[in-house]
């Protein structure tokens, strides 16, 4: 009979006569979840997929750098038996290998840090345990860095 | 701990396990050595004093030890990014897993005269 008119105002003629037509529009329901003018850009950000990504990238970075730091250190010359002061500042001496040290300790250190930062979140389960086990990791973290880095740049062979 | 995991077991998790493991423990040890290297701003004889303890066979060992462990997490950290970046990857992990192994024990057997010949050569004379 009258199928048309029931599907264009949402009404079935059991309900008796449609209370929405084209003149008298149905309010507009907000769709849930929808983002307003008072909704964050972002709740979250990319921090994790930049934190996997930069786990991945230093990692082949520090392939290259610590195993060549090795077998400087360990492996050829004598091995350990002839790392001393003299050693150290007749390698430092050359920009190259100030390069080489300092992306090693910024790439190590940022890479172990957020590795402990897995692991702590992975088993630390009590909100307190976590926020003080992270506390104690960044701040060992900034300073082993800026100690570090510190030493790199102001290094004087003839301290003594 | 929680009880009753999903743990599977066999190369994949063990693994998993020993990357943790080795990567906490470097980790630890670059904090000792970033500030062993700081000495060289204190004195050269300061440095060279706690330079000389990384020389005595059993520190020897140790480094023996450390040099274990960062050619595992590097070689395994290898096959994490090819399983992860490469699309055959995931298939071939144990295979990679076996590899890395295989790799892992070259390598190590030639690090034994130059990281312990020293140790050896005080310990036994030369």
């Amino acid at each position: 009979m009258s199928t048309t008119e029931t599907t264009a105002s949402g009404v079935g003629p059991v309900e008796g006569a449609p209370v929405y037509t084209v003149d008298n529009p149905a309010p507009l329901i907000e769709a849930p979840r929808k983002r307003t003018k008072k909704t964050p850009r972002s709740t979250r950000g990319n921090f994790e997929l930049a934190a996997w990504l930069f786990m991945r990238l230093s990692g082949i970075v520090l392939v290259v750098l610590v195993i060549g730091h090795l077998l400087i250190q360990l492996v050829l010359d004598g091995g350990v038996s002839k790392i001393g002061f003299a050693f150290v500042a007749g390698r430092w001496a050359s920009p190259f290998w100030q390069v080489w040290d300092l992306l090693m300790l910024w790439l190590a250190m940022l890479h172990g840090a957020n590795g402990l930062r897995t692991v702590i979140n992975d088993y630390a389960e009590r909100p307190n345990t976590r926020l003080w086990l992270k506390g104690l990791l960044y701040t060992a973290t900034v300073f082993t860095i800026l100690l570090g880095t510190l030493v790199i740049f102001t290094f004087d062979p003839n301290i003594r | 701990m929680p009880a009753g995991t999903l743990y599977r077991g066999r190369e994949g998790m063990w693994s998993w396990v020993a990357h943790r493991v080795t990567g906490v423990l470097i980790f630890f040890f670059l904090f000792v050595h970033v500030l062993d290297t700081a000495l060289v701003r204190v004195s050269p004889e300061d440095y060279d004093k706690v330079v000389a303890t990384y020389k005595t066979p059993i520190v020897a060992l140790l480094e023996y030890g450390l040099v274990a462990a960062i050619l595992f997490h590097a070689l395994n950290g290898l096959r994490v990014i090819a399983v992860d970046f490469w699309s055959k990857g995931p298939r071939y992990q144990k295979q990679m897993f076996w590899t890395v192994m295989g790799v892992w024990i070259v390598l190590m057997a030639g690090a034994i005269y130059p990281v312990l010949g020293h140790a050896a050569r005080v310990l036994f004379g030369s």
